[in-house]
Protein backbone atom coordinates (compact mmCIF):
# COMPACT_ATOMS: atom_id res chain seq x y z
CA UNK A 1 0.00 0.00 0.00
CA UNK A 2 2.57 2.11 1.01
CA UNK A 3 4.94 1.38 -2.21
CA UNK A 4 2.07 2.21 -4.41
CA UNK A 5 1.21 5.66 -2.44
CA UNK A 6 4.76 6.33 -2.69
CA UNK A 7 6.13 5.27 -5.99
CA UNK A 8 2.34 5.09 -8.55
CA UNK A 9 0.89 7.74 -6.69
CA UNK A 10 -2.29 8.12 -9.14
CA UNK A 11 -3.55 11.31 -7.22
CA UNK A 12 0.15 13.03 -8.01
CA UNK A 13 0.39 11.31 -11.87
CA UNK A 14 -2.62 12.93 -12.37
CA UNK A 15 -1.50 16.23 -11.58
CA UNK A 16 1.70 15.87 -12.83
CA UNK A 17 0.15 14.50 -15.88
CA UNK A 18 0.43 17.90 -18.10
CA UNK A 19 3.80 18.85 -17.18
CA UNK A 20 5.21 15.18 -18.28
CA UNK A 21 3.56 15.40 -21.69
CA UNK A 22 4.65 18.93 -22.55
CA UNK A 23 8.69 17.60 -21.40
CA UNK A 24 7.84 14.38 -23.65
CA UNK A 25 6.25 16.54 -26.76
CA UNK A 26 10.12 18.45 -26.32
CA UNK A 27 11.81 14.66 -26.20
CA UNK A 28 10.21 14.00 -29.05
CA UNK A 29 11.21 17.11 -31.15
CA UNK A 30 14.75 16.83 -30.14
CA UNK A 31 14.96 13.60 -30.80
CA UNK A 32 13.05 13.33 -34.20
CA UNK A 33 14.92 17.01 -35.27
CA UNK A 34 17.98 15.14 -33.97
CA UNK A 35 17.60 11.74 -35.51
CA UNK A 36 16.97 13.77 -39.09
CA UNK A 37 19.43 16.20 -38.98
CA UNK A 38 22.18 13.28 -38.13
CA UNK A 39 20.82 10.97 -40.93
CA UNK A 40 21.50 13.59 -43.51
CA UNK A 41 24.87 14.72 -42.19
CA UNK A 42 25.87 10.81 -41.62
CA UNK A 43 24.71 9.63 -45.11
CA UNK A 44 27.37 13.00 -46.50
CA UNK A 45 30.42 12.05 -44.27
CA UNK A 46 29.91 8.50 -45.43
CA UNK A 47 30.27 9.35 -49.24
CA UNK A 48 33.03 12.07 -48.60
CA UNK A 49 34.51 9.33 -46.46
CA UNK A 50 34.62 7.12 -49.44
CA UNK A 51 34.83 9.08 -52.46
CA UNK A 52 36.37 12.34 -51.99
CA UNK A 53 39.95 13.38 -52.28
CA UNK A 54 42.38 12.05 -49.38
CA UNK A 55 42.89 14.78 -47.06
CA UNK A 56 39.00 15.31 -46.91
CA UNK A 57 38.53 11.09 -46.19
CA UNK A 58 41.44 11.51 -43.48
CA UNK A 59 39.17 14.27 -42.08
CA UNK A 60 35.97 12.17 -42.39
CA UNK A 61 37.47 9.57 -40.42
CA UNK A 62 38.63 12.38 -37.88
CA UNK A 63 35.13 13.09 -37.48
CA UNK A 64 34.38 9.99 -37.12
CA UNK A 65 36.32 8.91 -34.52
CA UNK A 66 36.37 12.15 -32.72
CA UNK A 67 32.53 11.87 -32.03
CA UNK A 68 32.22 8.23 -31.22
CA UNK A 69 34.70 8.90 -28.75
CA UNK A 70 33.39 11.26 -26.99
CA UNK A 71 31.00 11.04 -23.95
CA UNK A 72 27.88 12.48 -24.90
CA UNK A 73 27.16 14.63 -21.99
CA UNK A 74 31.11 15.94 -22.13
CA UNK A 75 30.05 16.98 -25.51
CA UNK A 76 26.49 18.63 -24.40
CA UNK A 77 28.28 20.64 -21.86
CA UNK A 78 30.94 21.93 -23.82
CA UNK A 79 28.35 23.20 -26.61
CA UNK A 80 26.44 24.34 -23.82
CA UNK A 81 28.96 26.23 -21.50
CA UNK A 82 32.16 26.86 -23.00
CA UNK A 83 30.93 27.98 -26.82
CA UNK A 84 29.83 30.70 -25.20
CA UNK A 85 33.08 31.75 -24.28
CA UNK A 86 34.05 32.50 -28.18
CA UNK A 87 30.65 33.95 -28.40
CA UNK A 88 28.80 30.94 -29.64
CA UNK A 89 25.42 31.07 -27.37
CA UNK A 90 22.79 28.54 -28.13
CA UNK A 91 19.53 27.88 -26.59
CA UNK A 92 19.45 24.57 -24.43
CA UNK A 93 17.56 22.92 -27.62
CA UNK A 94 19.99 24.05 -30.04
CA UNK A 95 22.82 22.62 -27.83
CA UNK A 96 21.29 19.53 -27.05
CA UNK A 97 20.67 19.07 -30.76
CA UNK A 98 23.93 19.87 -32.05
CA UNK A 99 25.33 17.34 -29.70
CA UNK A 100 23.26 14.89 -30.43
CA UNK A 101 23.29 15.25 -34.26
CA UNK A 102 26.92 15.29 -34.36
CA UNK A 103 27.33 12.04 -32.48
CA UNK A 104 24.26 10.46 -34.13
CA UNK A 105 25.92 11.59 -37.56
CA UNK A 106 29.01 9.87 -36.50
CA UNK A 107 27.53 6.37 -35.77
CA UNK A 108 25.31 6.89 -39.00
CA UNK A 109 28.18 7.51 -40.88
CA UNK A 110 29.82 4.24 -39.95
CA UNK A 111 26.10 2.34 -40.59
CA UNK A 112 26.19 3.75 -44.17
CA UNK A 113 29.99 3.34 -45.17
CA UNK A 114 29.22 -0.39 -44.06
CA UNK A 115 26.17 -0.55 -46.15
CA UNK A 116 27.76 0.49 -49.11
CA UNK A 117 30.83 -1.59 -49.03
CA UNK A 118 28.62 -4.47 -48.51
CA UNK A 119 26.97 -3.73 -51.73
CA UNK A 120 28.97 -5.97 -54.14
CA UNK A 121 32.25 -4.56 -56.41
CA UNK A 122 30.36 -5.99 -59.06
CA UNK A 123 26.91 -3.60 -59.04
CA UNK A 124 29.71 -0.64 -59.02
CA UNK A 125 31.13 -2.10 -62.42
CA UNK A 126 27.91 -2.89 -64.32
CA UNK A 127 26.60 0.81 -63.37
CA UNK A 128 30.19 2.21 -64.81
CA UNK A 129 29.87 -0.18 -67.98
CA UNK A 130 26.18 1.49 -68.87
CA UNK A 131 27.72 4.97 -68.72
CA UNK A 132 26.15 5.88 -65.25
CA UNK A 133 28.08 8.64 -63.74
CA UNK A 134 29.16 8.38 -59.66
CA UNK A 135 26.15 10.29 -58.69
CA UNK A 136 23.93 7.89 -60.67
CA UNK A 137 25.33 5.00 -59.66
CA UNK A 138 24.73 5.70 -56.00
CA UNK A 139 20.95 7.08 -56.70
CA UNK A 140 19.75 4.86 -58.85
CA UNK A 141 21.90 1.12 -57.85
CA UNK A 142 24.01 1.34 -54.97
CA UNK A 143 21.62 3.22 -52.29
CA UNK A 144 18.65 1.68 -52.59
CA UNK A 145 20.44 -1.55 -52.02
CA UNK A 146 21.83 -0.19 -48.83
CA UNK A 147 19.11 1.30 -47.36
CA UNK A 148 17.67 -2.44 -47.00
CA UNK A 149 21.35 -3.33 -45.05
CA UNK A 150 21.51 -0.28 -42.93
CA UNK A 151 17.51 0.08 -41.82
CA UNK A 152 18.64 -2.28 -38.30
CA UNK A 153 21.05 -0.42 -37.40
CA UNK A 154 20.02 3.06 -38.14
CA UNK A 155 16.96 2.23 -36.25
CA UNK A 156 19.35 1.35 -33.15
CA UNK A 157 20.90 4.11 -33.40
CA UNK A 158 17.68 6.13 -33.36
CA UNK A 159 16.93 4.50 -30.36
CA UNK A 160 20.03 5.61 -28.73
CA UNK A 161 19.37 9.29 -29.92
CA UNK A 162 16.03 9.41 -28.39
CA UNK A 163 17.50 8.03 -24.65
CA UNK A 164 20.19 10.25 -24.93
CA UNK A 165 17.61 12.75 -25.45
CA UNK A 166 17.14 12.71 -21.36
CA UNK A 167 20.71 14.62 -21.18
CA UNK A 168 19.42 17.80 -22.20
CA UNK A 169 17.73 17.85 -18.99
CA UNK A 170 21.34 19.33 -17.60
CA UNK A 171 21.58 22.28 -19.77
CA UNK A 172 18.01 22.89 -18.60
CA UNK A 173 15.94 21.90 -21.08
CA UNK A 174 12.52 20.91 -20.27
CA UNK A 175 12.21 17.63 -21.37
CA UNK A 176 10.65 14.34 -20.16
CA UNK A 177 13.01 13.82 -17.41
CA UNK A 178 13.75 17.75 -16.06
CA UNK A 179 9.76 18.07 -16.58
CA UNK A 180 9.84 14.83 -14.42
CA UNK A 181 12.48 15.81 -11.35
CA UNK A 182 10.54 19.13 -11.48
CA UNK A 183 6.64 17.81 -10.80
CA UNK A 184 8.73 15.28 -8.26
CA UNK A 185 10.07 18.38 -6.29
CA UNK A 186 6.63 19.89 -6.42
CA UNK A 187 5.36 17.47 -5.24
CA UNK A 188 7.21 15.73 -2.96
CA UNK A 189 6.48 12.49 -4.11
CA UNK A 190 8.97 10.36 -6.77
CA UNK A 191 5.63 9.17 -9.13
CA UNK A 192 6.15 11.49 -11.70
CA UNK A 193 9.79 10.08 -12.19
CA UNK A 194 8.39 6.60 -12.24
CA UNK A 195 5.70 7.94 -14.86
CA UNK A 196 8.80 9.52 -17.05
CA UNK A 197 10.44 5.89 -17.10
CA UNK A 198 7.12 4.22 -18.51
CA UNK A 199 6.84 6.90 -20.99
CA UNK A 200 10.36 6.08 -21.94
CA UNK A 201 9.42 2.34 -22.06
CA UNK A 202 6.23 3.03 -23.93
CA UNK A 203 8.25 4.61 -26.76
CA UNK A 204 10.96 3.01 -27.43
CA UNK A 205 10.02 -0.82 -26.85
CA UNK A 206 8.30 -0.70 -29.89
CA UNK A 207 11.05 0.03 -31.86
CA UNK A 208 13.24 -2.54 -30.15
CA UNK A 209 10.61 -5.08 -30.71
CA UNK A 210 10.72 -3.80 -34.73
CA UNK A 211 14.78 -3.73 -34.62
CA UNK A 212 14.46 -7.74 -33.45
CA UNK A 213 11.94 -8.20 -35.72
CA UNK A 214 14.02 -7.00 -38.94
CA UNK A 215 17.12 -8.70 -37.94
CA UNK A 216 15.39 -12.18 -37.24
CA UNK A 217 13.76 -11.52 -41.22
CA UNK A 218 17.70 -10.42 -42.69
CA UNK A 219 19.25 -13.34 -40.94
CA UNK A 220 16.63 -15.99 -40.36
CA UNK A 221 14.92 -15.35 -43.80
CA UNK A 222 18.24 -15.83 -45.96
CA UNK A 223 18.29 -19.17 -44.52
CA UNK A 224 14.65 -20.29 -44.68
CA UNK B 1 40.07 0.41 -90.33
CA UNK B 2 40.22 -0.27 -87.08
CA UNK B 3 37.60 0.45 -84.63
CA UNK B 4 39.23 -0.76 -81.56
CA UNK B 5 42.90 0.55 -81.43
CA UNK B 6 45.40 -0.83 -78.43
CA UNK B 7 48.77 0.26 -78.48
CA UNK B 8 51.60 -1.19 -75.95
CA UNK B 9 48.93 -1.82 -73.31
CA UNK B 10 51.44 -2.25 -69.85
CA UNK B 11 48.89 -2.52 -66.72
CA UNK B 12 51.01 -2.89 -63.44
CA UNK B 13 48.95 -4.37 -59.68
CA UNK B 14 51.73 -3.30 -57.59
CA UNK B 15 54.74 -3.85 -58.90
CA UNK B 16 53.43 -7.28 -61.29
CA UNK B 17 52.80 -6.58 -64.82
CA UNK B 18 49.75 -8.37 -65.69
CA UNK B 19 49.92 -6.89 -68.96
CA UNK B 20 53.14 -6.60 -71.39
CA UNK B 21 52.31 -4.13 -74.09
CA UNK B 22 49.64 -5.41 -76.22
CA UNK B 23 48.78 -4.30 -79.80
CA UNK B 24 45.51 -4.96 -80.89
CA UNK B 25 43.45 -3.91 -83.47
CA UNK B 26 39.73 -5.20 -84.33
CA UNK B 27 37.41 -3.97 -86.85
CA UNK B 28 34.20 -2.78 -86.45
CA UNK B 29 31.63 -5.69 -87.27
CA UNK B 30 34.78 -8.31 -85.80
CA UNK B 31 34.09 -10.90 -83.58
CA UNK B 32 37.27 -11.93 -82.02
CA UNK B 33 37.74 -14.23 -79.57
CA UNK B 34 40.21 -14.48 -76.19
CA UNK B 35 41.55 -17.71 -75.26
CA UNK B 36 44.20 -18.60 -72.42
CA UNK B 37 45.07 -19.91 -69.63
CA UNK B 38 43.91 -18.79 -66.22
CA UNK B 39 45.91 -15.40 -65.06
CA UNK B 40 46.77 -14.73 -68.43
CA UNK B 41 45.15 -11.32 -68.39
CA UNK B 42 42.51 -11.80 -70.18
CA UNK B 43 40.13 -9.89 -68.14
CA UNK B 44 42.44 -7.23 -67.60
CA UNK B 45 42.70 -6.66 -71.56
CA UNK B 46 39.17 -6.50 -71.92
CA UNK B 47 38.46 -4.41 -68.44
CA UNK B 48 41.04 -1.96 -70.04
CA UNK B 49 38.34 -1.24 -73.16
CA UNK B 50 35.66 0.30 -71.02
CA UNK B 51 38.47 1.28 -68.63
CA UNK B 52 36.97 -0.36 -65.30
CA UNK B 53 40.66 -1.12 -65.12
CA UNK B 54 43.34 2.22 -64.82
CA UNK B 55 46.31 1.10 -67.18
CA UNK B 56 49.93 2.28 -67.63
CA UNK B 57 49.39 6.65 -69.32
CA UNK B 58 52.00 5.83 -72.05
CA UNK B 59 49.52 2.94 -72.88
CA UNK B 60 47.15 4.12 -75.79
CA UNK B 61 43.28 3.00 -75.91
CA UNK B 62 41.19 4.12 -79.01
CA UNK B 63 37.56 3.33 -79.35
CA UNK B 64 35.88 5.06 -82.50
CA UNK B 65 39.04 7.42 -82.35
CA UNK B 66 37.96 8.41 -78.72
CA UNK B 67 41.00 8.07 -76.39
CA UNK B 68 39.95 5.94 -73.76
CA UNK B 69 41.05 8.42 -71.17
CA UNK B 70 39.17 9.75 -67.62
CA UNK B 71 36.98 12.66 -68.40
CA UNK B 72 33.87 13.12 -70.76
CA UNK B 73 35.42 10.64 -73.55
CA UNK B 74 35.19 8.11 -71.46
CA UNK B 75 31.79 8.71 -70.74
CA UNK B 76 31.56 8.78 -74.56
CA UNK B 77 33.03 5.18 -74.81
CA UNK B 78 31.01 3.62 -71.92
CA UNK B 79 27.91 5.10 -74.03
CA UNK B 80 29.74 3.00 -77.30
CA UNK B 81 31.15 0.21 -75.18
CA UNK B 82 28.74 -2.63 -73.42
CA UNK B 83 29.48 -5.22 -71.12
CA UNK B 84 28.27 -8.75 -70.40
CA UNK B 85 29.99 -10.06 -66.87
CA UNK B 86 30.48 -13.59 -65.76
CA UNK B 87 28.45 -13.28 -62.65
CA UNK B 88 25.79 -11.03 -64.77
CA UNK B 89 25.84 -8.04 -62.06
CA UNK B 90 22.13 -7.29 -62.59
CA UNK B 91 20.65 -4.79 -60.35
CA UNK B 92 18.79 -7.09 -57.83
CA UNK B 93 16.31 -4.32 -56.46
CA UNK B 94 14.87 -3.73 -59.78
CA UNK B 95 12.56 -5.86 -61.99
CA UNK B 96 14.35 -7.17 -65.14
CA UNK B 97 12.41 -4.51 -67.18
CA UNK B 98 13.53 -1.92 -64.85
CA UNK B 99 17.41 -3.49 -65.17
CA UNK B 100 17.27 -3.12 -69.17
CA UNK B 101 15.79 0.84 -68.84
CA UNK B 102 17.95 1.98 -66.45
CA UNK B 103 20.57 2.93 -68.08
CA UNK B 104 18.88 4.47 -71.39
CA UNK B 105 16.47 6.95 -69.19
CA UNK B 106 19.35 8.18 -66.93
CA UNK B 107 22.10 8.26 -69.55
CA UNK B 108 20.30 9.11 -72.68
CA UNK B 109 17.45 10.79 -70.93
CA UNK B 110 14.89 8.39 -73.08
CA UNK B 111 11.29 8.76 -71.54
CA UNK B 112 9.80 6.25 -69.24
CA UNK B 113 6.93 4.89 -72.05
CA UNK B 114 10.32 4.70 -74.56
CA UNK B 115 12.53 3.34 -72.86
CA UNK B 116 9.66 0.25 -71.61
CA UNK B 117 9.55 -0.40 -74.86
CA UNK B 118 12.70 -0.41 -76.01
CA UNK B 119 13.24 -2.97 -72.54
CA UNK B 120 10.47 -5.10 -74.48
CA UNK B 121 11.56 -5.18 -77.35
CA UNK B 122 15.10 -6.90 -76.49
CA UNK B 123 13.81 -8.92 -74.09
CA UNK B 124 12.10 -10.54 -76.92
CA UNK B 125 14.74 -10.41 -78.66
CA UNK B 126 17.12 -12.65 -76.26
CA UNK B 127 13.89 -14.76 -75.35
CA UNK B 128 12.45 -13.51 -72.04
CA UNK B 129 9.55 -11.39 -73.04
CA UNK B 130 7.45 -13.05 -70.45
CA UNK B 131 9.51 -12.37 -67.49
CA UNK B 132 10.09 -8.89 -67.76
CA UNK B 133 8.08 -8.18 -64.28
CA UNK B 134 10.00 -10.80 -61.90
CA UNK B 135 13.07 -9.81 -60.13
CA UNK B 136 16.79 -11.15 -61.36
CA UNK B 137 16.84 -13.61 -58.69
CA UNK B 138 13.78 -15.30 -59.56
CA UNK B 139 15.11 -16.29 -63.03
CA UNK B 140 17.20 -19.28 -64.24
CA UNK B 141 21.31 -17.92 -64.18
CA UNK B 142 20.68 -18.11 -68.21
CA UNK B 143 17.77 -16.23 -68.22
CA UNK B 144 19.98 -13.70 -66.02
CA UNK B 145 22.69 -13.64 -68.12
CA UNK B 146 20.47 -12.94 -71.06
CA UNK B 147 19.11 -10.27 -69.09
CA UNK B 148 22.30 -8.91 -68.91
CA UNK B 149 22.90 -8.98 -72.80
CA UNK B 150 19.48 -7.27 -72.96
CA UNK B 151 20.52 -4.50 -70.59
CA UNK B 152 24.07 -4.26 -72.49
CA UNK B 153 21.98 -3.92 -75.82
CA UNK B 154 19.86 -0.91 -74.50
CA UNK B 155 22.40 1.61 -75.29
CA UNK B 156 22.95 0.61 -78.65
CA UNK B 157 26.31 -0.07 -77.96
CA UNK B 158 28.71 -0.14 -80.76
CA UNK B 159 31.30 -2.89 -79.14
CA UNK B 160 30.04 -5.46 -76.41
CA UNK B 161 33.11 -7.00 -74.10
CA UNK B 162 31.88 -10.48 -73.03
CA UNK B 163 34.33 -11.43 -70.07
CA UNK B 164 33.55 -15.83 -69.76
CA UNK B 165 29.55 -14.96 -69.85
CA UNK B 166 28.90 -18.74 -70.04
CA UNK B 167 31.41 -20.00 -66.77
CA UNK B 168 29.10 -19.17 -64.40
CA UNK B 169 26.20 -21.23 -65.00
CA UNK B 170 24.63 -24.56 -65.57
CA UNK B 171 25.64 -26.90 -68.18
CA UNK B 172 22.25 -27.28 -69.71
CA UNK B 173 22.27 -23.33 -69.91
CA UNK B 174 25.26 -22.50 -71.29
CA UNK B 175 23.90 -23.07 -74.71
CA UNK B 176 20.80 -20.55 -74.42
CA UNK B 177 23.10 -17.79 -73.89
CA UNK B 178 25.41 -18.97 -76.69
CA UNK B 179 22.72 -18.87 -79.36
CA UNK B 180 22.01 -15.50 -78.07
CA UNK B 181 25.76 -14.16 -78.99
CA UNK B 182 25.33 -16.07 -81.61
CA UNK B 183 22.54 -14.31 -82.90
CA UNK B 184 24.18 -11.10 -81.92
CA UNK B 185 27.44 -11.90 -84.30
CA UNK B 186 25.46 -11.66 -86.84
CA UNK B 187 23.81 -8.11 -86.55
CA UNK B 188 27.46 -6.28 -87.49
CA UNK B 189 27.96 -4.94 -83.66
CA UNK B 190 32.08 -5.46 -82.93
CA UNK B 191 32.71 -8.46 -80.34
CA UNK B 192 35.51 -9.52 -78.00
CA UNK B 193 34.62 -12.34 -75.99
CA UNK B 194 37.01 -13.85 -73.37
CA UNK B 195 35.61 -17.43 -73.41
CA UNK B 196 36.35 -21.24 -72.44
CA UNK B 197 33.94 -22.52 -75.20
CA UNK B 198 35.79 -23.41 -78.06
CA UNK B 199 32.85 -24.53 -79.86
CA UNK B 200 31.54 -21.20 -79.93
CA UNK B 201 34.95 -19.75 -81.28
CA UNK B 202 35.47 -21.68 -83.75
CA UNK B 203 31.88 -20.98 -85.20
CA UNK B 204 31.31 -17.37 -84.42
CA UNK B 205 34.46 -15.96 -84.01
CA UNK B 206 36.66 -13.96 -87.17
CA UNK B 207 39.61 -13.90 -85.28
CA UNK B 208 41.24 -16.42 -82.11
CA UNK B 209 43.82 -14.87 -79.88
CA UNK B 210 45.55 -16.37 -77.09
CA UNK B 211 47.18 -15.35 -74.48
CA UNK B 212 49.67 -16.26 -71.90
CA UNK B 213 51.60 -14.15 -69.02
CA UNK B 214 50.10 -10.83 -70.04
CA UNK B 215 50.90 -11.38 -73.93
CA UNK B 216 49.62 -12.15 -77.20
CA UNK B 217 50.95 -15.11 -78.08
CA UNK B 218 49.46 -15.66 -81.10
CA UNK B 219 46.46 -14.80 -83.21
CA UNK B 220 44.78 -15.75 -86.27
CA UNK B 221 41.37 -17.24 -88.14
CA UNK B 222 39.67 -20.33 -85.75
CA UNK B 223 40.67 -22.82 -87.72
CA UNK B 224 44.44 -21.67 -88.00
CA UNK B 225 44.76 -21.14 -84.53
CA UNK B 226 42.53 -23.96 -83.03
CA UNK B 227 43.97 -26.51 -85.35
CA UNK B 228 47.07 -25.97 -86.79
CA UNK B 229 48.56 -23.36 -83.76
CA UNK B 230 52.36 -22.63 -84.44
CA UNK B 231 53.38 -21.53 -80.74
CA UNK B 232 54.56 -24.10 -78.52
CA UNK B 233 52.68 -22.51 -75.18
CA UNK B 234 49.24 -22.54 -77.81
CA UNK B 235 49.80 -26.01 -78.49
CA UNK B 236 50.03 -26.63 -75.04
CA UNK B 237 47.24 -25.21 -73.93
CA UNK B 238 44.31 -26.58 -76.65
CA UNK B 239 46.01 -29.87 -75.86
CA UNK B 240 44.67 -29.36 -72.05
CA UNK B 241 42.05 -27.63 -72.76
CA UNK B 242 40.55 -30.20 -75.52
CA UNK B 243 41.19 -33.65 -73.73
CA UNK B 244 39.54 -32.05 -71.18
N1 LIG C 1 43.10 -6.70 -58.41
C1 LIG C 1 44.23 -7.40 -58.65
N2 LIG C 1 45.30 -7.25 -57.85
C2 LIG C 1 46.44 -7.93 -58.07
N3 LIG C 1 46.62 -8.79 -59.09
C3 LIG C 1 45.58 -9.00 -59.90
C4 LIG C 1 44.34 -8.30 -59.75
N4 LIG C 1 43.50 -8.71 -60.72
C5 LIG C 1 44.17 -9.60 -61.45
N5 LIG C 1 45.43 -9.77 -60.99
C6 LIG C 1 46.46 -10.65 -61.55
O1 LIG C 1 46.64 -10.30 -62.91
C7 LIG C 1 46.80 -11.46 -63.71
C8 LIG C 1 45.79 -11.48 -64.82
O2 LIG C 1 44.51 -11.63 -64.26
P1 LIG C 1 43.20 -11.78 -65.14
O3 LIG C 1 42.04 -11.79 -64.22
O4 LIG C 1 43.22 -10.78 -66.22
O5 LIG C 1 43.42 -13.24 -65.76
P2 LIG C 1 42.43 -14.07 -66.68
O6 LIG C 1 43.20 -14.42 -67.90
O7 LIG C 1 41.17 -13.36 -66.85
O8 LIG C 1 42.23 -15.39 -65.79
P3 LIG C 1 40.91 -16.29 -65.57
O9 LIG C 1 40.82 -17.22 -66.73
O10 LIG C 1 41.22 -17.02 -64.31
O11 LIG C 1 39.76 -15.37 -65.45
C9 LIG C 1 46.70 -12.64 -62.77
O12 LIG C 1 47.98 -13.08 -62.44
C10 LIG C 1 46.02 -12.08 -61.56
O13 LIG C 1 46.45 -12.74 -60.40
MG1 LIG D 1 39.19 -13.70 -66.18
Amino acid sequence: MDLFDTFLNVAVLRRSLPMLLDGLWLTLQLGAASIVAGLILGLFVALLGLYAVKPVRLLMRLYIDIFRSIPLLVLLIVVYYALPFVGLRLTSFASAMAALTLVSGAYTAEIFRAGIQAIPHGQFEASAALGLNQRQTMVDVILPQAVRIVIPPLTNNAINVIKDTALASVVAMPDLLKQATQAQALTANPSPLIGAALIYIAFLWPLVLFVSYLERRYHGGRRA
Amino acid sequence: MSYVSIRNLRKFYGTFEALRGIDLDIAKGEVVCIIGPSGSGKSTLIRCINRLEDFDPASEIRVDGIPVVPGRSLAKVRAEVGMVFQGFNLFPHLSVRDNVMLAPRRVRGTSRAEAGKLADRLLARVGIAEQADKYPQHLSGGQQQRVAIARALAMEPQVLLFDEPTSALDPEMVGEVLDVMKALAHTGVTMIVVTHEMGFARQVADRVIFMDGGEVIETGTPAALLETPTEPRTRNFLGAVLNH
